[in-house]
């Protein structure tokens, strides 16, 4: 069976060289300004850090792929254009894009530059995807998180680019790119300011019984002493709701967990998908050697024919807790 | 990695013999420590931004001290207080659990995140300033051991060498990250 590319966040650059050292074929990382979904406090790469990181990667026989996942604010388009323009000096191996915009200026600017769809650009179906790939010269297109692995294959048999699914990390059930919650209660977002639930908007205070957080001053959760806590995301909120005159508390858009598709690396395989995405360029370089790690051990068995090693990934999730998300939808 | 569901707290007569230092004995060490950091570690003040002119409140709940830490290039300052009085006041942000937890972030033994899932750490305050000290640590790839020995010149550096394989060895039977965390386990 062909072998899997395993593609593996790094939000610093001893977060990359872990990645590699632990047998990322790829990394992906952004610049430290809200050019990249992950715009966090003390996260990101200089340009001459950048440089540095593929340095290292190529050296390694890994990729560099950059994110320039946003969407410009109207005015400040030359932030992007310079982004794309710097990635390719940096020697990047691809640019992973949104905006069709953007898209066009790299196409036209910067064509030897390889382009993949962002998964911010919500393309689900083959007719977006073929028209991202004849209009942009797209090659790869990131498929968003609300897929099963049967709509996955029937994509796959439409299109001649490749496709790279998420396998690992944060799970974001909304339409990517579109979701406003965050830019509802802190007037910031992922699509325009890079960050889902900014930092400089979230306040966590221990009260006598709970840990209760805020969101823009609005309380997402009061976690019990000890209970497991969430990322501090409306989507992953607990509220109070009323149904038939009752009352109850529940997480009313998705549970605080990660997604986990190790086991499912043979079914994406045979659904025609190329990559294998982990998320988190949020996480320590602790999170991205275990878990890159643990995943390259699954894509050397799966490509020999062997069974997958188990993993041992439980603690590193989100509530503690792993979902196997819409790849295997229960819902509609 | 480290186990995230073990954090073994500091023995309480080792906690109550650093409880009896003074803290203002320990100040010079301690500056000089955080000095040959920032000095060393350009690129940790530069991940820090704006926020590297903040306070943070460094909590190991199982000591009997706290350290305020103001990591300013310009004026960089580290005092230890004792608990006992109550935490202090001043401070942006807070970052609070076992010493095992706080040394295994600083060595990038375990992961920021799956801790505070976990609630083996918590923060409070400036969640920005938190967040920036947490990424500019973890990128820095500290080793206090190292930093620590090269804070008091050649012979100290040369005394940091030979007491490593001692370190890692009572890392090993302890399960604390008492060095950097290099790789995979």
């Amino acid at each position: 069976m062909r072998k899997l590319e395993l593609v593996c966040p790094a939000g610093t650059p001893a977060a990359l060289r872990a990645a590699v050292d632990a047998g990322a074929h790829a990394v992906y990382c952004g610049f430290a300004d809200e050019t990249n979904a992950r715009n966090f406090p003390g996260l990101n790469f200089s340009r001459a850090e950048l440089a540095t990181g593929v340095a290292y990667a190529h050296a390694r026989g890994a990729k560099v792929l950059v994110a320039i996942n946003t969407f410009p604010i109207p005015g400040r388009e030359a932030l992007w254009r310079e982004a794309v323009a710097d990635a390719e000096t940096a020697g990047a191996d691809a640019a992973i894009l949104a905006d069709i915009g953007v898209l066009a200026y790299a196409a036209e600017n910067h064509p030897r530059l390889r382009r993949h769809l962002s998964v911010q650009a919500a393309a689900a179906n083959p007719d977006a995807i073929n028209f991202y790939a004849e209009t942009f010269g797209v090659r790869r297109v990131v498929l968003p998180r609300v897929l099963t692995v049967a709509e996955i294959a029937a994509i796959n048999r439409e299109i001649d680019a490749e496709t790279e699914v998420f396998v690992f990390g944060g799970l974001c059930v909304m339409a990517e790119g579109r979701c406003a919650l965050s830019s509802w209660a802190t007037g910031e977002s992922p699509n325009l300011s890079g960050a889902c639930s900014p930092a400089a908007h979230v306040v966590y205070a221990e009260e006598a019984d709970a840990l209760v957080l805020k969101l823009g001053g609005l309380t997402l959760h009061r976690s019990p002493k000890d209970a497991p806590q969430p990322y501090p995301t409306l989507c992953k909120g607990c509220f109070a709701t009323e149904q038939g005159g009752a009352r109850r508390e529940s997480h009313v858009f998705e549970d605080p967990m990660s997604l986990d598709a190790a086991t499912l690396l043979p079914d994406l395989a045979a659904a025609g998908v190329t990559a294998l995405k982990i998320e988190g360029r949020q996480r320590s370089r602790a999170y991205v050697s275990a878990v890159v790690s643990s995943f390259r051990k699954a894509v050397d068995a799966l490509a020999a024919g062997r069974p997958a090693p188990p993993g041992a990934l439980a603690a590193l999730c989100e509530g503690g807790d792993a979902t196997q998300g819409a790849y295997r939808k229960t819902w509609r | 990695m480290m186990d995230h569901a073990a954090f073994p707290p500091v023995p309480g007569p080792l906690a109550g013999l650093i409880g009896l230092a003074p803290p203002p004995l320990l100040a010079p060490a301690l500056d000089r420590i955080l000095r040959e950091t920032l000095r060393s570690r350009p690129d940790l003040v530069a991940r820090l931004g704006v926020h590297a002119t903040k306070t943070f409140l460094i909590d190991p709940t199982d000591l009997p001290l706290v350290f305020l830490v103001r990591p300013d290039p310009a004026r960089p300052s580290i005092e230890a207080r004792r608990r006992r009085r109550g935490l202090p006041h001043g401070w942006d942000g807070r970052i609070a659990g076992p010493l095992s937890a706080l040394l295994g972030l600083v060595h990038g033994a375990v992961d920021g995140d799956a801790l505070f899932f976990s609630r083996d750490i918590a923060m409070e305050g400036d969640t920005a300033a938190v967040v920036a000290l947490r990424n500019a640590i973890d990128d820095a790839e500290l080793d206090l051991l190292s930093l620590a020995a090269e804070s008091f010149g050649p012979v100290a550096a040369v005394g940091g060498r030979l007491a490593r394989p001692f370190a890692a060895g009572l890392a090993r039977a302890t399960g604390v990250a008492l060095l950097r965390s290099r790789g995979p386990l």
